[in-house]
């Protein structure tokens, strides 16, 4: 047993390819209600003692080989809140263990109100390049509705630093859909993000999702007759107006719910849409390799006391839900996930992959959903309508075997 | 074990209205005699089936021989069988009774007289059977054991005063019982020396035995070699194995003799050669005729069952021969349907004997299954003189070919405390009933009596006259016969598509509310699609109503949970395993629970 490998040690000698990397920082400061992502309360001795663990994590996933990696992705939970140079250090783990590539786009998602031009230039002396703010509305009423601890105002003051510090590629994450918001209300959040001129928005529909505070509100008042989200015509309505405004201000709608100035698309989500390998550290971070799927424990206490105390790290111990993809579900994949780009998937990049024509797999399902005009082939790309967009999820499911 | 004397053997049954405590009843007495230990028992030990103890009724009969030392120091052989309480099983419970000499009537001490409490025992009576009554549950804070005997006096007209006052869960007075069985139940009375004469009152397929026939031994003896003949079905075969019921066990003996009840298997392999009710005899010394067997049980009620899974069509044909082995009022032919595809037409004796086969096949041979609207058997008489015995609605001919038709009407006994007489009343005036009369079974409950049509009972009677009693009336029927009525078929259109399977007979004056209730309900039960849908109810092609199921806004996802792609593919193949579970008509899906919803339109 102690030599046993685990399997993103032995994947990654066997598979010399590229991989992004994804660092899960679950701290926040307090939980929004509409949250259904992995978070903790931020006590100075766990976070410090969780930073430990994923250093650990990290160095305990060495290879002989060199990984070169084009991307790293702090995500969370709230990154930002946490002491720079925690991440500083995280950094200088990745690049001991992986081939950071000059270039590499690094990404850090910060809560508007928890930076400091301090911190920003620390990130940016770290070599983190992109920083996306999680703005989600610019009316501070609806920002209270679904519990962010900041406001518009804040958020500018925090945008600015990140100018001043020198960013030139911010995301603004935008959620529409919200409480009590209106098509008028939401026009004006997104004409304001505009005039910031960043070079990537977000722009998201409030799912709920059981089991978060705001999911059981709502439910409540929907058995009593209320129903404060708007209703899906006006949700698609906000849909459409996003696409147009951000259209004609120049943006590339290049991903159903991503907007980038062109050559600012993010990277790293490119990769899962793709999909290319990845790692992610940290509690409930997933990561692809060769074959394989897997998630990492969602446990804190468990993941810091693994790590902390064993003296041979074995990753598989706190890795669960290891998926094995067969061919199938590598199909099925490529599509589910190349569909969700504007510009669809690749008829010969599928041939690449599979060795099979896509017709001989697809076809037949391919030629229904043109008939009913949800999907649209254009040379070598299959690519989903206005409709298909609207209806995704219909289609996509029916990709599965 | 040594031959039983005849005189010491007690044949009997155990009847009651249903939950006044039959089968717990059973259980103490096979404890009682020293059967199980009570460590072994199993709360019931006679409902085996799974179905059977969590819905707390008793669905096939059952039967299980006990030794019991008397105090008068002799041995007795009792063969009990054990009866189902519902209306719909009343056959199951006919079937039993001709094996038997005696019955023991179980009365609630606190619920007293009920409806099948009194169908019960006209049934015994029919069968000329001694009936002992029981008082039951004197134990709990309400009985009124004296009530409910001078009830059982009154009502039913039998000597009631030395009825043993029990408490079958807590084993209460439970030998005074035994005692009963002995002095009051008379011996069987058959001639052993006679020819083999024997009534088959049920059966049961097994693997390796193939067909288990039980049956009551009339005459004559029958053993190991024994070449036996059944009378009606004319088959002939040699008896492998002859033996008697022990708890959930067959145990062989050498000999049945005249007076016994027991089982015989003799290799039998196909199903049909034992017919439920037919005699069994000696080939070599036969009797001069068959026993009577019972009335023939012809279903009331008629449905189409479909195997979710289209290619489980040969796996539900062989389920459904299997169960009618031993449930002869179970019919099933083929048919088809333009929306179900191949199916089943089958016949059941009511809606819960329906919903029993219905979950025995689901659970018993793993069948999903779609079922259509249940209906009856309506007679069509044509212009040219033809009559029609309509069970499937699809059949009916055109309108311009149909002279009139008829519907089958039902007399219903129903017993329900004086203040809820008004909405019972109500209720059977909105199902179109004819008030036949009332009588006081004591001053707080009273006893109606009203002509129903049985197309007006089969769908949720029973649930709406518990809604309007508080659960307290009680009920039950019996064919009157068939009568002239105002029917028409109402189809329903989806996707203006006309969806077989969802069609039905009604009366004209009650069609266009239920064809209203339909929309209303189908609209909430199919989904949203990508386009609208309207859904029609018609009679020929007049539409008396609409609803229309909006085309679906949307189905986007629009956030990808980060790196999390396998919770994305749960996702959408949790939406694709929904879309399984649909039935494709036209271009609509309709989920299969939505053919089963419309059953049960609630009017409250």
């Amino acid at each position: 047993m102690m030599n046993k490998t685990s399997i993103s040690n032995k994947s990654i000698s066997v598979f010399k390819r590229q991989m992004g990397i994804y660092i899960h920082i679950p701290f926040c400061v307090k939980k929004c209600s509409y949250c259904d992502f992995l978070s903790a309360p931020a006590e100075a001795d766990t976070i410090k003692a969780y930073v430990e663990a994923i250093i650990l994590e990290i160095k305990a996933s060495h290879t002989e080989i060199v990984v070169p990696v084009p991307t790293i992705f702090f995500g969370g939970g709230t990154p930002s809140i946490i002491e720079p140079q925690y991440i500083v250090r995280i950094l200088e783990a990745i690049r001991d263990q992986f081939e950071v590539e000059p270039e590499a786009e690094i990404t850090i998602e910060c809560n508007p109100g928890t930076v400091s031009l301090k911190k920003l230039l620390a990130y940016k002396a770290a070599g983190i390049n992109r920083i996306s703010f999680g703005l989600q509305s610019a009316d501070n009423i609806e920002l209270k509705s679904i519990g962010r601890i900041h406001t518009y105002e804040q958020f500018q003051d925090s945008y600015e630093m990140a100018r001043r510090a020198g960013f030139d590629n911010i995301n603004i994450d935008l959620i529409a859909a919200l409480p009590n918001q209106t098509i008028a209300s939401w026009e004006n959040t997104v004409r304001k993000v505009i005039d910031l001129q960043p070079e990537h928005i977000s722009a998201y529909s409030l799912i709920l999702e059981e089991g978060t505070k705001l999911y059981t509100v709502i439910e409540m008042e929907r058995t009593n007759g209320f129903d404060r989200i708007p209703c899906d015509d006006n949700e698609r309505e906000m849909y459409y107006l996003t696409n147009e405004l951000l259209e004609k201000a120049g943006y590339v709608h290049y991903e159903i719910s991503n907007y980038a100035m062109p050559g600012y698309e993010c990277r790293h989500n490119l990769s899962y849409w793709a999909p290319d390998h990845y790692l992610g550290f940290g509690i409930g971070a997933a990561s692809y390799v060769g074959d394989v799927r897997y998630k990492n424990i969602e446990d804190i206490k468990e993941y810091i006391k693994y790590l902390s105390q064993t003296e041979i790290i074995d990753l598989s111990k706190i890795q669960v839900d290891v998926n094995q993809l067969t061919t199938e579900n590598k199909m099925e994949e490529f599509m589910f996930l190349g569909l969700r780009r504007i510009e669809g998937i690749s008829l010969k990049e599928f041939y690449k992959r599979f060795g099979v024509r896509y017709e001989s797999v697809y076809g037949k399902l391919t030629k229904k959903f043109i008939e009913q005009e949800l999907l649209l082939h254009t040379d070598d790309r299959i690519y989903l309508s206005e409709r298909g967009i609207d209806m995704s999820n219909s289609v996509m499911c029916e990709f599965l075997f | 074990m040594s031959q039983a004397n005849q005189k010491n053997i007690r044949n009997f049954c155990i009847i009651a209205h249903i939950d006044h405590g039959k089968s717990t009843l059973a259980d103490r007495i096979i404890e009682k005699t020293g059967l199980l230990t009570s460590r072994e028992m199993q709360a019931q030990v006679l409902d085996n089936m799974d179905l059977e103890r969590e819905r707390g009724i008793t669905i096939k009969a059952q039967c299980v021989r006990i030794v019991y030392k008397a105090q008068d120091g002799e041995e007795y052989i009792f063969n009990l069988i054990d009866t189902p309480g519902h209306v719909d099983f009343n056959y199951e419970v006919s079937r039993s009774l001709a094996a038997c000499d005696g019955a023991i009537l179980v009365v609630d001490a606190a619920q007293g007289v009920e409806a099948q409490t009194l169908a019960n025992v006209y049934l015994a009576l029919e069968h000329n059977l001694d009936i002992i009554p029981v008082i039951n549950k004197i134990d709990l804070p309400s009985a009124d054991p004296q009530r409910v005997i001078e009830e059982i006096e009154d009502v039913i007209g039998i000597e009631a005063h030395d009825a043993p006052l029990i408490s079958a869960k807590n084993g209460i007075n439970i030998e005074q019982v035994l005692e009963q069985i002995v002095k009051k139940i008379p011996a069987p009375e058959g001639d052993i020396d006679a020819p083999l004469q024997a009534l088959v009152f049920d059966s049961v397929y097994d693997s390796y035995k193939g067909v288990i026939i039980f049956c009551r031994i009339k005459h004559g003896t029958v053993k190991r070699g024994t070449k036996i003949k059944m009378m009606a079905t004319g088959a002939v075969e040699d008896v492998v194995e002859v033996g008697y019921f022990g708890p959930g066990q067959f145990i062989p003996c050498d000999v049945l003799e005249a007076g016994m009840v027991g089982y015989i298997t003799a290799s039998i392999k196909n199903l049909k050669e034992t017919a439920v009710g037919d005699t069994v005899t000696d080939l070599n010394n036969p009797c001069k005729e068959p026993l009577i067997g019972y009335k023939k049980v012809n279903p009331m009620v008629y449905c189409g069952l479909y195997p979710a899974d289209g290619a489980k069509y040969q796996d539900l044909r062989d389920a459904l021969e299997k169960l009618q082995l031993n449930d002869a009022s179970l019919q099933f032919e083929p048919e088809s349907s333009v929306a179900l595809g191949f199916g089943f037409r089958c016949g059941f004796l009511g809606l819960l004997h329906l919903e029993i086969i219905q979950e025995r096949l689901e659970r018993e041979y793993d069948l999903d299954l779609v079922t259509t609207a249940p209906g009856v058997i309506y007679k069509v008489h044509k212009t040219n003189g033809d009559i029609i015995e309509l069970t499937n609605p699809s059949n009916l001919p055109d309108p311009s070919e149909i002279d009139f038709m008829e519907e089958p009407i039902v007399k219903a006994e129903i017993i329900v405390t004086t203040e809820f007489v008004g909405p019972i009343m109500k209720l059977c005036q909105d199902r179109r009933g004819v008030y036949l009369g009332m009588e006081y079974i004591e001053t707080t409950r009273a006893l109606l009596r009203y002509e129903l049509p049985l197309n007006e009972i089969i769908y949720d009677f029973f649930d709406a006259l518990k809604s309007r009693s508080r659960g307290y009336a009680s009920f039950d029927y019996e064919l009157k016969g068939y009568e002239k009525s105002a029917l028409c078929k109402l189809d329903i259109l989806i996707n203006k598509e006309e969806v077989d399977a969802l069609s039905f007979i009604i009366h004209s004056a009650t069609a266009e509310e239920r064809g209203r209730k339909m929309c209303e309900k189908l609209k909430n039960e199919i989904p949203r699609q990508m386009f609208e849908i309207p859904i029609q109810a018609a009679i020929g092609s007049k539409v008396i109503a609409r609803e229309t199921i909006k085309a679906m806004r949307k189905d986007v996802l629009a956030k990808c949970y980060g790196g999390d792609i396998s919770r994305k593919h749960k996702l959408l193949e949790k939406q694709k395993e929904g879309k399984k579970r649909m039935r494709q008509v036209g271009n609509v899906e309709i989920p299969q629970k939505a053919f089963m919803s419309v059953l049960k339109l609630d009017d409250e």
